[in-house]
């Protein structure tokens, strides 16, 4: 197997919590122990809830946020180290497409001076000139080069996230982290941005980190998926495993929650999870999933403690992924 | 909440430490000469050497700095060196021209700051506030033009320009009311709560028409955001009448920039309104302040600004503690 | 119970009238939950406000219809209005963090929710506030009732929304995309709340959402909207087996599903319709792939009237001519 475009181990990135006279007194744990790796060419999927982690594991493979622990290679050179000219030069390797197209535009800009900047920042002069690749990562994107020295303002919700796409494709990188890149859109649109985006890496082999809440669209997106809960991955496997088949009680209840437009899908298993998320400066000892989960209800004594005691590990993080769920009858 | 109530209160004093080291040393190196001042027409370089003495001005700087300090924590020795007084605690000094106990200055000034204060504030909070929720109920039409219109021009008001006007209407041609005097200085005095209000209405108007137009639209804004807020739809979808919509769910929410603004506009007017006083001469401490800063008059200088300092800190302090029963979001932190 | 008919309501803006609503339609009966579904600016909204009589005594022009149990609604004064909202029609929204006053506790909302309709003492309603929130599934609510709304969680928030909707057991509940804001899971919860509580009532909903899947799973019947017009509607398992409007076909392939193989979605071309400037004839006819089929250019110059067969109703000239195909084009 060759040597993975991107490999993260162990990430950790933990928000001290400052007390009285800034001594720390905690850590809200955002990303604990995330570890995946990325083939150049496909997509990643990191799919979970609000508060999960997802983004700031988002930020800190882009360097926006820096890790507190854990290595993250880039074509197997660790890039998580990197300070000022090396980050410079790592940035356009890396680069990120957000969820509001709007608010990451300057409205002051035009678009194609929005989608050059990136090139002219890094001082990189492609053939043809600037102007030449602005029309180009345009017409790739499905927007019309003519309409260069128009601003945000002047397009629809999709199209911006089409310029904030051709931004983000200026430099030619070899990973593009999408953060809810259609999540603010309206279904109709959001379906044009997925096809724009896989026809863009069938064309160029680019790769993708697609975080979004949306299973379905993840789905649609990725290869690989990591489905996470309280800054960890819960589980990890192709598209198929995660959607078809899936192991860990979490994903399970997580698939089960989506509501489904199959009328007669009413009467597969409905799994509920109770509660609320735990706070991630104090999570659960052991399997941070264990006080939702819909197993931990129905597991004999013994069991229960190895849940609480013991932190679970591998591709499935769960101690009793065959256990029977807590189900909830179907009704219509 | 103590905890932060101590805190609060220990920055205050550091901070009024730095207010009156700062307008110490800015006497030392300004251009007047205390000395010379107070020992008048006929004076021989002896004379003012003699002042100088008199006034421990002599001292070295830090000297005379830690020895106005002292007067802050307990009585302290005055005058002269062999005709020293004791100058009781809290001692500020005396005045470098009319000798008067800074002390006693003050708690004879003060007064009359507080009188015009209370009227003010109390009439253009009404006025202000009032208008501007008005304007913000007719967001758009006709009524709420003329007042932002209003508005726009009370805020352009020089205090001088309607202190005058108002002065030479009301006094001078109508003689409606009498001119300012000095010797109406709280309303529990013989003339009474309207001869004390006659005395000082002029001088409230012409402060509240400047500051009305401020709270105004303030007010307006605020309210217009505040009515457009979520809750506002979900109060209306509950069925409540309009005064409760209005009052219980607006006005509640969105009184916090306007508690803020009224908070700091009360310290910094406790300080002294020095242009109003000046116009209505009315003795209170922007009077006096103006007469002792221009004439180098150290102790009292010294010690209005320091109070002027002390009145805003407060207010501050109290505008953040009443953040938290406003909003119960503040409370938890 | 509830007949809104040519409903048309137009905001005054700077730049000229918004169109928000074209002549809407909607029929509700007794116990029915009816999904409002469309993207953003199709009106969804701008309808359940309107029957909520919130456009009184402001700018908006209203015309056309709205009956409830025989009373014109429309009709109605400000304060005549006031005795229907939260005591025959309650309301939910989409963000209950931002739909709750954030200085009053959330017992306290409750209360004043009940009192404006009934005569009682405070004690009497904070009472009918505990017992609704343990209604709406809040454990220890005894304790709860003098929580702030900060101090809930998303989930909760919106039980405790529902709670305050549902005190005076109005005969019509009006959610608006009560469960756009949520995690999924908690959506789930949400959903399965409000049919329980249906269940119970037997009070009719209309529930306004983007997300068919979630029509699918609460609904009875669905009205599809765009730009501000009705322009299918039928029971939810005609409208997921045989759609007849074009938008409504290109919105069931546009979406994202988790079954099926279909990794290639069919995204509607184009953008929502601007409402300051309708064209004059269909409004969805630009994006229309089948306005081609219908000879004359009908489709541009003259706008399709609802045509009611049976239960089913469309407003498409191509469906009227039957001139479109009939089977439904699901991926590519």
């Amino acid at each position: 197997m060759n040597t993975p475009l991107l490999e993260v181990s162990e990430l950790r990135k933990h928000f001290p919590i400052k007390g009285a006279f800034g001594r720390t007194v905690g850590a809200v744990k955002a990303v604990d122990s995330v570890s995946f790796t990325l083939q150049r060419g496909t997509t990643l999927g990191l799919v979970g809830e609000s508060g999960c982690g997802k983004s700031t594991t988002g930020k800190v493979l882009m360097r926006l946020l820096d890790p507190t622990s854990g290595s993250i290679k880039l074509d197997g050179e660790e890039i998580s180290t990197f300070k000022g000219k090396e980050l410079n030069a790592f940035r356009r390797r890396v680069q990120m497409v957000f969820q509001n197209p709007a608010s990451s535009l300057n409205p002051r800009a035009s678009i194609g001076a929005a989608i050059a900047a990136p090139l002219i920042e890094q001082g990189i002069k492609p053939p043809g000139g600037v102007k030449a690749k602005v029309r180009d990562l345009m017409d790739r994107v499905g927007l019309r080069p003519e309409h260069a020295n128009r601003f945000p303002h002047e397009f629809s919700g999709g199209q911006r996230q089409r310029i904030g796409i051709a931004r983000a494709l200026a430099l030619d990188p070899d990973v593009v982290i999408c953060d809810e890149p259609v999540s603010a859109l309206d279904v109709s649109v959001q379906a044009q941005v997925v096809n724009l985006l896989k026809d863009i890496q069938r064309d160029t082999g680019i790769s993708y980190i697609f975080i979004a809440h949306d299973l379905a669209v993840v789905k649609h997106m990725a290869d690989e998926v990591a489905v996470m809960y309280l800054g960890k991955i819960m589980e990890q496997g192709s598209n198929e495993q995660i959607f078809a088949d899936p192991q860990h009680p979490y994903t399970r209840a997580l698939l089960s929650a989506v509501p489904s437009v199959e009328l007669d899908a009413a009467l597969t298993e409905r799994i509920r999870l109770g509660g609320d998320l735990p706070s991630p400066s104090n999570p659960p000892s052991g399997c941070v999933f264990r006080t939702r989960c819909p197993a931990y209800a129905l597991l004999p004594e013994t069991d229960r403690a190895r849940c609480a005691d013991q932190v679970p590990t591998g591709e499935v993080a769960c101690h009793f992924p065959s256990a029977p769920l807590a189900a909830v009858a179907a009704h219509r | 909440m103590i905890g932060f109530l101590f805190r609060r209160l220990g920055a205050m004093l550091i901070l009024l430490l730095v207010v009156s080291f700062i307008t110490f040393t800015l006497f030392q190196f300004g251009p007047a000469d205390p000395a010379a001042a107070s020992c008048g027409q006929e004076c021989t370089p002896e004379r003012v050497e003699q002042a100088r003495i008199a006034l421990g001005l002599d001292k070295p700087f830090f000297v005379q700095y830690l020895a106005f300090l002292s007067g802050l924590v307990g009585p302290r020795m005055l005058g002269a060196p062999g005709a020293e007084q004791v100058c009781a605690w809290p001692c500020l000094g005396k005045s470098f021209q009319t000798n008067e106990n800074v002390t006693d200055m003050i708690a004879n000034a003060l007064p009359y700051t507080v009188s015009l204060t209370v009227g003010a504030v109390v009439l253009w909070t009404v006025v202000g506030v009032g208008m501007g929720l008005f304007a913000a109920l007719r967001k758009g039409k006709l009524a709420d033009r003329l007042i932002v219109g209003a508005a726009s021009f009370g805020v352009s008001l020089p205090i001088p320009v309607t202190g005058l006007v108002l002065l030479l209407v009301f006094v001078g041609t109508l003689g409606w009311l009498p001119f300012t005097t000095n010797a109406i200085r709280s309303p529990f005095g013989e003339a009474g709560f309207f001869g004390w209000t006659t005395n000082y209405l002029l001088a409230w108007i012409a402060l509240a028409v400047l500051f009305s137009a401020q709270y105004v639209r303030i007010t307006r804004n605020n309210m217009i955001e505040t009515f457009s807020e979520d809750f506002m739809r979900t109060a209306r979808a509950k069925g409540l009448s309009r005064g409760t919509i209005v009052f219980k769910h607006g006005v509640r929410a969105g009184i916090t920039p306007i508690v803020t603004m009224l908070g700091l506009d009360l310290g910094a007017m406790l300080g002294g309104a020095v242009l109003t006083e000046q116009i209505f001469s009315v003795p209170g401490l922007g009077f006096t302040a103006v007469r002792a800063a221009t004439s180098g008059d150290l102790p009292v200088t010294m010690a209005i600004t320091m109070l002027a300092a002390f009145f805003i800190i407060l207010f501050n302090v109290i505008v953040d503690v009443s953040y938290a029963f406003i909003d119960p979001r503040v409370r938890v932190n | 119970m509830l007949s809104v008919k040519n409903l048309s309501v137009q905001f005054p803006t700077d730049d000229g009238m918004v169109a928000a609503l074209n002549g809407m339609d909607l029929q509700l009966h007794r116990g029915e939950t009816v999904g409002l579904v469309g993207e953003s600016g199709s009106g969804k909204s701008v309808t359940s406000q309107a029957i909520m009589g919130l456009f009184k005594e402001t700018r908006a022009k209203i015309s056309g219809e709205i009956t409830f149990e025989g009373t014109d609604l429309l009709a109605l004064s400000e304060d005549r209005m006031r005795t229907f909202r939260g005591k025959k029609i309650g309301m939910i929204f989409q963000d209950p963090l931002s739909a709750m006053h954030p200085f009053y506790t959330v017992g306290s909302q409750i209360a004043e929710a009940y009192r404006v309709h009934n005569k009682v003492s405070r004690k009497a309603a904070k009472q009918v506030a505990i017992d609704m929130l343990a209604r709406v599934g809040i454990p220890d609510p005894k304790k709860r009732v003098d929580n702030y709304p900060h101090e809930f969680s998303g989930g909760m928030r919106q039980r405790a929304m529902i709670a305050m909707a549902l005190v005076c057991e109005p005969e019509l509940l009006i959610a608006d995309e009560p469960t756009t804001a949520l995690d999924v899971t908690v959506q789930a919860q949400i959903l399965d709340l409000i049919s329980e509580l249906q269940a119970e009532t037997n009070s009719a909903v209309i529930f306004v959402t983007h997300d068919l899947g979630v029509v699918a799973q609460l609904c009875q019947r669905v009205v599809v909207m765009y730009g501000g017009q009705c322009v299918e509607q039928a029971s939810v398992r005609e409208i997921f087996t045989a759609p007849s409007h074009p938008y409504t076909r290109g919105l069931m392939a546009s979406m994202p599903h988790l079954s099926g193989e279909d990794d290639r979605l069919t995204p509607i071309p184009g953008s929502p319709p601007a409402l300051l400037d309708l064209p004059s004839g269909c409004i969805f006819a630009d994006r229309c792939e089948f306005a081609a089929l219908v000879p004359d250019n009908r489709c541009q110059n003259e706008r399709p009237q609802l045509l009611v067969t049976g239960e089913h109703a469309a407003r498409c000239h191509g469906h009227e001519m039957s001139l479109l195909p009939k089977t439904i084009k699901v991926g590519a």
